[in-house]
């Protein structure tokens, strides 16, 4: 049996090393410990510089005595192999492990123990620690902005139906299946977009159905008399051009009384926000800025060179402008180009053009995915008979966003992200109601929980996206 | 000859300044097989390609069932679909099953009824033996029996022509046998054929024709039986005598 040699570890005498080498990591992360927790120093007794360095010294030698190589405890390799393999990777474990113990007593302090959440006013948040009741007394206006407070089961009831129609994907049978594309991606939209303006926004609602109601009689009943061939196109585009010059050429408003039935109070969008703005606007932008960005994508590998130089065009346009400016123009600038009756919502106008300009980095994280795909794939599919467009819907595109997922997902969460930037035309989300909050002469001085607040709930968000995001990954995975 | 199924004139391919194809003339009556043959870089790739238009040619006529291969050809789709291919490569569906690679084309292309294309796809994949792997995906399919299910997926679509680009060029030895076999009997069963090989032993059994190319130009084209036996380019005789 060798000696043993306190400076040489090794397998032979491999308990007498684990037991010095723990004992001395124990005493170091102990003295850390100590000192971060209840301020005791049982180093005191020495001079300060040594008292200082000696949890490290102490440590690291203690890590160096149980580093030894196939010892045949499992539990003693895996830490050896992972934060262990030399002097060095030893130096930087100990210095994290240190960091962390050092920064759990101040961190808990300002976020529990020391913090406020009892009482109304400013005067309850009387430790040092965080004051809670700030986010307690204004949570409804980073939920709902200034939604008027009697009116905001609307946004409550919204949310919650839009979430449970939502979640019909998981309890679809088989047989439904095969249409749940095509309910995501089209019904779905259209009955939030439904529940947001009718029920969100309010106001006179069938008003707004009379001539939709009057269109669609007066085609269903010239609609017998169209050939059948053509009937497919006629009730694709009459109602909605009936629908159109009756609301804009013919102002029947004055004559027809029919449809004036006064709705929900009408809540202009000026006083949306919030958190259920930041949703509004994000799940717009996500379902508007996709199909258009696959459509630019594909545009810009179009062998048509009109198509190919609007789509390059409008991809470097869009990628090429800040947001902020993008966000600016779409307010201020854009109504004066619009002919003076024509009135679109701010919001609108905002939704639109973030959807427009993360459709250009979308457009080019798919572009990169139809790159990815070898040309014999193109080869298959059109030797098969396959047109453009059956091509890319069944061939290609699948293969194409199953690869640029993440990609995908990386745009969105910088979309959720960049929503804060509404500020600009004054539309105040969770972010810009912060920002208005922490202005109240009753509330000064409580900015860092609010945007603690806000960065808790964003990444929240974000990585329920990425995680979803990641799901979905795996859920198409068909390799090996 | 009046039954020739494709008919190829005076063609010539340009990728850039290279010439691919020098006046390649080439006539094939239906039902016929024909193994094209010849060193790396000779062309013939290119020139099955083009007879389904995934290449384009510059100048000659190219005739597949009655229809002329031109730029403003309105309906190459429809062309396509009489003309199955199968490629070195594979080329399956990675995100389908084998079974849906097969059926992909004749419900969105022919507009067959789901249950009909997928009775008729699980008759094409027995005929090449792996019906039994039909709910699998390509992934988890060997080299050998992925190129099976290219080729019944190819018939899925009916075709009256088979095209086969170097089908088992990127396959191992003993998978080579298993695409052989499903060749040799969708030969046997009367198909149109042009086969890109260097298989000699499968010309040898199926071929009614075999042509030689060289630098884009058909060299030698005979029966199968003479072309082996009397070679008659030098070309050919040396290449014969490499690859036997």
């Amino acid at each position: 049996m060798n000696k043993f040699n306190l400076l040489k570890p090794d397998s032979s005498n491999l308990y007498k090393y684990i037991y010095t080498g723990s004992f001395l990591f124990f005493i170091s992360t102990l003295d850390v410990f100590l000192n971060s927790f209840f301020a005791i120093n049982i180093t005191s007794f020495l001079p300060n510089f040594i008292s200082f360095i000696l949890p490290l010294v102490l440590g690291l030698f203690g890590l160096y005595l149980i580093r030894i190589e196939f010892s045949g405890i499992k539990s003693l390799d895996l830490l050896n192999k992972n934060i262990n393999t030399n002097n060095f990777n030893a130096f930087l474990s100990l210095i994290i492990i240190f960091v962390v113990i050092k920064s759990i007593p101040p961190v808990m302090s300002w976020f529990i123990l020391d913090a406020n959440i009892t009482g109304d006013t400013k005067d309850a948040c009387t430790g040092t620690g965080a004051c809670w009741t700030y986010i307690k007394i204004w949570l409804r206006r980073f939920i709902y902005g200034m939604y008027p407070n009697a009116e905001q089961w609307r946004i409550n009831l919204s949310f919650i139906s839009l979430l449970a129609l939502g979640s019909v994907g998981y309890f679809a049978t088989e047989k439904l299946k095969k249409y749940l594309t095509l309910y995501y991606v089209v019904i779905y939209p259209f009955i939030a977009f439904l529940f947001i303006f009718f029920f969100i926004s309010g106001g006179p609602v069938f008003f707004e159905f009379s001539y939709g109601i009057i269109a669609f009689s007066i085609s269903l009943i010239i609609g017998f008399f169209i050939p059948k061939k053509f009937k497919t196109w006629y009730f694709l585009l009459i109602p909605i051009i009936l629908y159109i010059s009756l609301k804009y050429f013919f102002f029947y408003e004055e004559s027809i009384d029919l449809g004036k039935l006064n709705g929900l109070n009408w809540v202009e969008t000026g006083a949306w926000g919030g958190l259920s703005l930041t949703f509004i606007v994000s799940f717009f932008c996500l379902i508007f800025c996709f199909p258009v960005g696959m459509f630019l994508a594909l545009g810009r590998r179009s062998e048509m060179p009109t198509i190919r130089y609007i789509s390059i065009g409008f991809i470097e346009f869009w990628r090429g402008v800040p947001l902020i400016t993008v966000l600016f123009m779409s307010s201020v600038m854009f109504p004066m180009f619009l002919p003076e009756d024509f009135f679109m919502d701010k919001l609108v106008r905002v939704i639109i053009a973030i959807s427009l300009f993360e459709a250009a980095y979308v457009a080019e994280v798919i572009r990169g995915g139809l790159q990815a795909l070898p040309r014999g794939q193109y080869d298959a599919a059109k030797s098969l008979g396959m047109d453009y467009w059956k091509m890319h819907i069944l061939v290609i595109l699948p293969q194409a966003l199953k690869l640029v997922i993440p990609g995908i997902a990386n745009t969105f969460l910088a979309l959720v992200k960049d929503t804060p930037l509404i500020f600009v035309v004054g539309l105040l989300e969770l972010v810009g109601m912060l920002n208005l909050a922490k202005t109240n002469p009753e509330w000064l001085g409580y900015a860092m929980e609010g945007y603690v607040f806000a960065a808790i709930i964003f990444w929240i968000i974000c990585y329920a996206m990425s995680k979803y995001s990641y799901n979905l990954e795996l859920k198409y995975k068909t390799e090996r | 000859m009046s039954n020739s199924i494709i008919k190829i004139e005076n063609m010539n391919k340009w990728f850039g300044d290279f010439q691919v194809l020098k006046d390649i003339n080439l006539e094939v009556e239906a039902n016929k097989k024909i193994v094209v043959c010849g060193p790396s870089g000779s062309g013939k790739s290119t020139l099955i390609r083009c007879i389904n238009r995934l290449e384009e040619h510059q100048k000659g006529k190219i005739i597949v069932d009655g229809n002329e291969l031109t730029e403003d050809t309105k309906d190459i789709e429809s062309i396509r679909a009489n003309v199955g291919m199968v490629f070195q490569q594979f080329n399956l569906f990675p995100h389908l099953s084998i079974l849906d690679n097969c059926t992909l084309a004749p419900i969105w292309v022919k507009k067959m009824p789901k249950k009909e294309a997928e009775e008729l796809a699980l008759k094409q994949l027995k005929q090449v033996q792996i019906d039994d792997q039909a709910n699998k995906f390509p992934g988890q399919l060997s080299g050998g029996q992925q190129q099976r299910c290219a080729i019944a997926r190819a018939l899925c679509m009916q075709p009256k022509i088979m095209l086969f680009d170097e089908p088992t060029s990127a396959l191992d030895p003993e998978m080579i046998k298993e695409v052989l076999d499903a060749m040799v009997n969708l030969a046997k069963a009367g198909m149109t054929m042009i086969v890109v090989t260097h298989e000699m032993g499968f010309a040898k059994e199926v071929a009614d024709e075999v042509i030689f190319m060289d630098e884009g130009m058909i060299v030698e084209r005979a029966e199968t039986k003479e072309f082996f036996a009397s070679p008659k380019s030098d070309r050919t005789k040396l290449f014969l005598s490499q690859i036997l």
